[in-house]
């Protein structure tokens, strides 16, 4: 599956096509389907950012974190025994970015979703 | 004079300011950001409260006459007072100082005696903001709250005390729960406290879900609260709604500390919740908003108000509601004698200490706006001088309350605008970029059009530097004209400026804390005056 | 082998036949990057757990790719199928060869 491996990109912060396309092997990608990415607005923790995708009919989805400067992150493969199409992990964002993910469908095709997460200096309150 | 604040008052009694004509089977009583202000106080709301995008200009981005205006209220009125900045001063020497929780217990026993039933529910931001509080880690709120006898509250400002702290307090000192639907054990992502309590009341479940500061590890020190993690989790609110729902709840509130945009887009996306009490941005509603079918109640802060809502609940479902926000004129309600006698035995212990003189304002200091507040032109100017600095930066709090011209300050007064847990006023140096970029971080904080990306607060305070903001523009592109006013240069990216500030929630900030330096400036002043701040250019685009 | 790497997994300890468990894992690793540099200025090599996977009675539920973008102490939350009692087995992959292992034995009510 064209999911099981990234093409290396080249370094520095990849735009959102490119970083689909990596995954896909430049088939298209739909957004606002199915696919649900959910990470926080706003990183607690640039270090440790958690993330979680559901993606019904998925055979397996990437994350990519396309401000970092190598933006793959995880490729979760769905196995015969996964009990949903849902997993989470926890990430590093070197910046304010968006998460993208991108799920390889059982019929070949390729769904995208993201979301941007801030990474803050923080300190202010009401 | 005497006369006018007499006939002021007198315009005004207890009974008309309780006057309310019960409706339906529950009452819900909602205080919230009291910020351990046990006292009345002085408190003057924002003159500039600008809102970005979808929300310009509508409530609570209204102030002054506009304010007075949307909401039909009379120029000059206790109201008017109440409620805006207009004519502060004046109104304050008339009406008089608001708030006390002896004059909330008042309340809320009158409000009890008509619904013996009825909840008080406690939006947070209670434990922290005097001297007192700091001095006991929140134990005289702690005391004083118990006498009031709430049935649930959430938190932010609580966690400021340490972990270990609130653990204490949550296990031992309340027999009531501390909800906080969002918050997590961070390794196994698991709830940490308890997310919602069902109460049976006029024969119907109410369910009331905690939402606590979902910013906290963000806009305060994390290393305070350790394994903990917060955020809006608008999935996770979704799925607790459903649970109540599904356990038979009749009424859904969320007793909440995300800020009044923040639930107001909550309250778009999420079915099913029939009110959201707000709290943490310290507005103050004289109407509940509606946001579809979930009413928004915004209580103030500082104790000026609570919010009565009674509401009519039959058959799953709330079929109509009368609300009242109460302002709390502590001349004109009668203190609850047990509960002051309470609060003067939390003070006792220190009253030497609060009450020594430290000087006089010239100047009317409160801390509420957007840019600036005299509040915190006093504390850089402090910072700069005490501190030998270029420039200040004092953090965008909202609490606080005011002090009128020619009032003695106190070293209570002086508490009361600085009194926390992390107060060192550290001094270092940064470079002209560096400073642009802490700028426009803060600004993304207050201004992104999305509110799920807004922490509350207000702009962090400059002293020494001025600058022009653009609030519609994005992330980098806001500030511009950053320039030194000691001598109108601009301010070089490059370039090297020593700059004081305090509340860094980096863990082992150094410095002495920041009410030790005021606590010098003023006495060396004696008296002092703030000049009017404009060093702030704004665009509201 | 990397010092102090320590698997720790929740699993429920019983479920009903066909159902679908959540299973978290940990796992302590420093996850170096390979993009930091140390005091000297050199870059500290990468050595990161690059994969992980999840079996239960030999069969797959889980295989993840992972590059040095995911955390420190690597955490997976995932859901699998329990068709009958067995044993889950987690499996941790380490750049320097190392391979990490852990068993959780579930029964079927
Ligand atoms: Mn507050
Ligand atoms: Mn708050």
């Amino acid at each position: 599956a064209a999911a099981a491996t990234i093409v290396a990109l080249p370094a520095g912060a990849a735009t959102f096509e490119e970083a689909v396309m990596s995954v896909t092997g430049g088939k298209e990608a739909a957004e606002g389907g199915d696919l649900v990415l959910t990470a926080p607005e706003i990183a607690e923790n640039g270090n440790t950012v958690p993330v979680a995708i559901d993606a019904p009919g998925a055979v397996a989805v990437t994350f990519l974190a396309i401000g970092n400067p190598n933006p793959a992150v995880a490729t979760f493969k769905f196995g015969p025994l996964a009990g949903s199409r849902e997993a989470s992990t926890r990430i590093r964002l070197a910046t304010t970015q968006d998460v993208v993910a991108v799920a390889e469908m059982e019929d070949g095709s390729f769904q995208t979703a993201k979301q941007t997460v801030k990474v803050t200096i923080g300190g202010c309150g009401g | 004079g005497n006369w006018s604040k007499l006939a002021a008052q007198q315009a005004m009694t207890q009974d008309q300011l309780l006057e309310f004509d019960t409706m339906g089977n529950v009452t819900l009583i909602h205080i919230t950001d009291v910020h351990a202000q046990l006292k009345p106080i002085y408190f003057r709301e924002p003159e500039i409260n600008l809102g970005v995008g979808e929300v310009n200009g509508v409530p609570p981005h209204v102030t002054g006459a506009d304010f007075l205006k949307m909401f039909n209220i009379e120029a000059g009125s206790p109201r008017a007072y109440a409620l805006t900045n207009q004519d502060f001063v004046a109104l304050a020497r008339e009406y008089g100082k608001m708030g006390g929780m002896d004059r909330v217990a008042t309340v809320v026993n009158a409000i009890r005696a008509d619904r013996p039933d009825a909840l008080l529910l406690d939006g947070g931001d209670t434990w922290q903001g005097s001297y007192t509080a700091q001095k006991t880690m929140g134990q005289d709120m702690v005391n004083v709250f118990n006498a009031l006898k709430p049935d649930a509250m959430t938190s932010h400002w609580e966690f400021t005390l340490g972990l270990d702290r609130v653990t204490e307090i949550v296990d031992n000192e309340i027999d009531f729960p501390f909800l906080g639907a969002n918050i997590y054990d961070a390794e196994w992502e698991e709830p940490a406290y308890e997310p919602y309590k069902i109460f049976e009341r006029g024969g119907a479940k109410i369910a009331v879900i905690g939402q606590a500061f979902p910013y906290m590890p963000i806009a305060n020190p994390k290393w305070l609260f350790p394994g903990l993690s917060f955020g809006v989790r608008e999935e996770r609110m979704n799925e607790v709604v459903q649970e109540v729902r599904d356990a038979g709840a009749d009424l859904v509130v969320v007793l909440s500390h995300n800020g009044f945009d923040v639930d107001r887009k909550l309250a778009s996306r999420v079915e099913g919740i029939d009110v959201i009490l707000t709290g943490h941005t310290h507005d103050a509603l004289p109407e509940p908003l509606m946001v579809g079918e979930t009413l928004l109640i915004a209580s103030g802060s500082n104790g000026k108000f609570i919010s009565r809502l009674d509401l009519d609940v039959r058959e799953g479902r709330m079929m109509g509601f009368k609300h009242k926000l109460i302002p709390i004129f502590s001349d004109v309600i009668e203190p609850d004698a047990e509960v002051a006698a309470l609060i003067d035995e939390q003070r006792e212990p220190f009253k030497a200490e609060l009450e020594e003189v430290l000087g006089t304002t010239d100047s009317l200091l409160y801390r509420r706006g957007n840019f600036n507040g005299t509040w915190d032109d006093l504390i850089c100017n402090a910072l700069i001088e005490e501190r030998e600095a270029d420039i200040a930066l004092s953090p965008g709090f909202r609490w606080g309350p005011s002090l009128l011209p020619g009032q003695e300050i106190t070293r209570e007064d002086l508490h009361n605008a600085t009194a926390m847990n992390y107060p060192a006023a550290y001094r270092t140096e940064m470079t002209g970029e560096t400073l642009k970029i802490v700028l426009e971080d803060v600004a993304d904080n207050l201004f992104n059009p999305d509110p799920y990306y807004q922490q509350g607060g207000d702009m962090v305070r400059v002293g020494g530097m001025g600058y022009s903001i653009d609030i519609s523009k994005p992330q980098g592109e806001r500030i511009t004209n950053m320039t030194m006013l000691k001598n109108g240069e601009a301010v070089d990216p490059a370039k090297s400026y020593v700059v004081s500030g305090w509340a860094s929630v980096n863990e082992g900030t150094e410095g002495p804390a920041i009410w030790d330096v005021v606590e010098d400036y003023i006495k060396r002043k004696g008296t002092v005056s703030v000049d009017p701040n404009q060093s702030v250019l704004v665009n509201a685009g | 082998m990397a010092k102090g790497v320590k698997p720790r997994v929740k699993v429920p300890k019983s479920a009903s036949a066909g159902d679908s468990i959540t299973i978290k894992t940990l796992i302590s690793h420093k996850m170096e990057s390979g993009q930091r540099k140390d005091s000297d200025g050199k870059i500290i090599p990468r050595s990161i757990i690059n994969r992980f996977t999840c079996d239960f009675n030999g069969e797959n539920v889980i295989d993840v790719t992972i590059e040095p973008a995911v955390s420190t102490n690597p955490y997976f939350q995932f859901d699998a199928k329990v068709p009958e009692a067995g044993e889950f087995k987690f499996t941790w992959y380490d750049d320097d060869g190392s391979v990490y292992e852990d068993t959780k034995a579930i029964t079927v009510e």
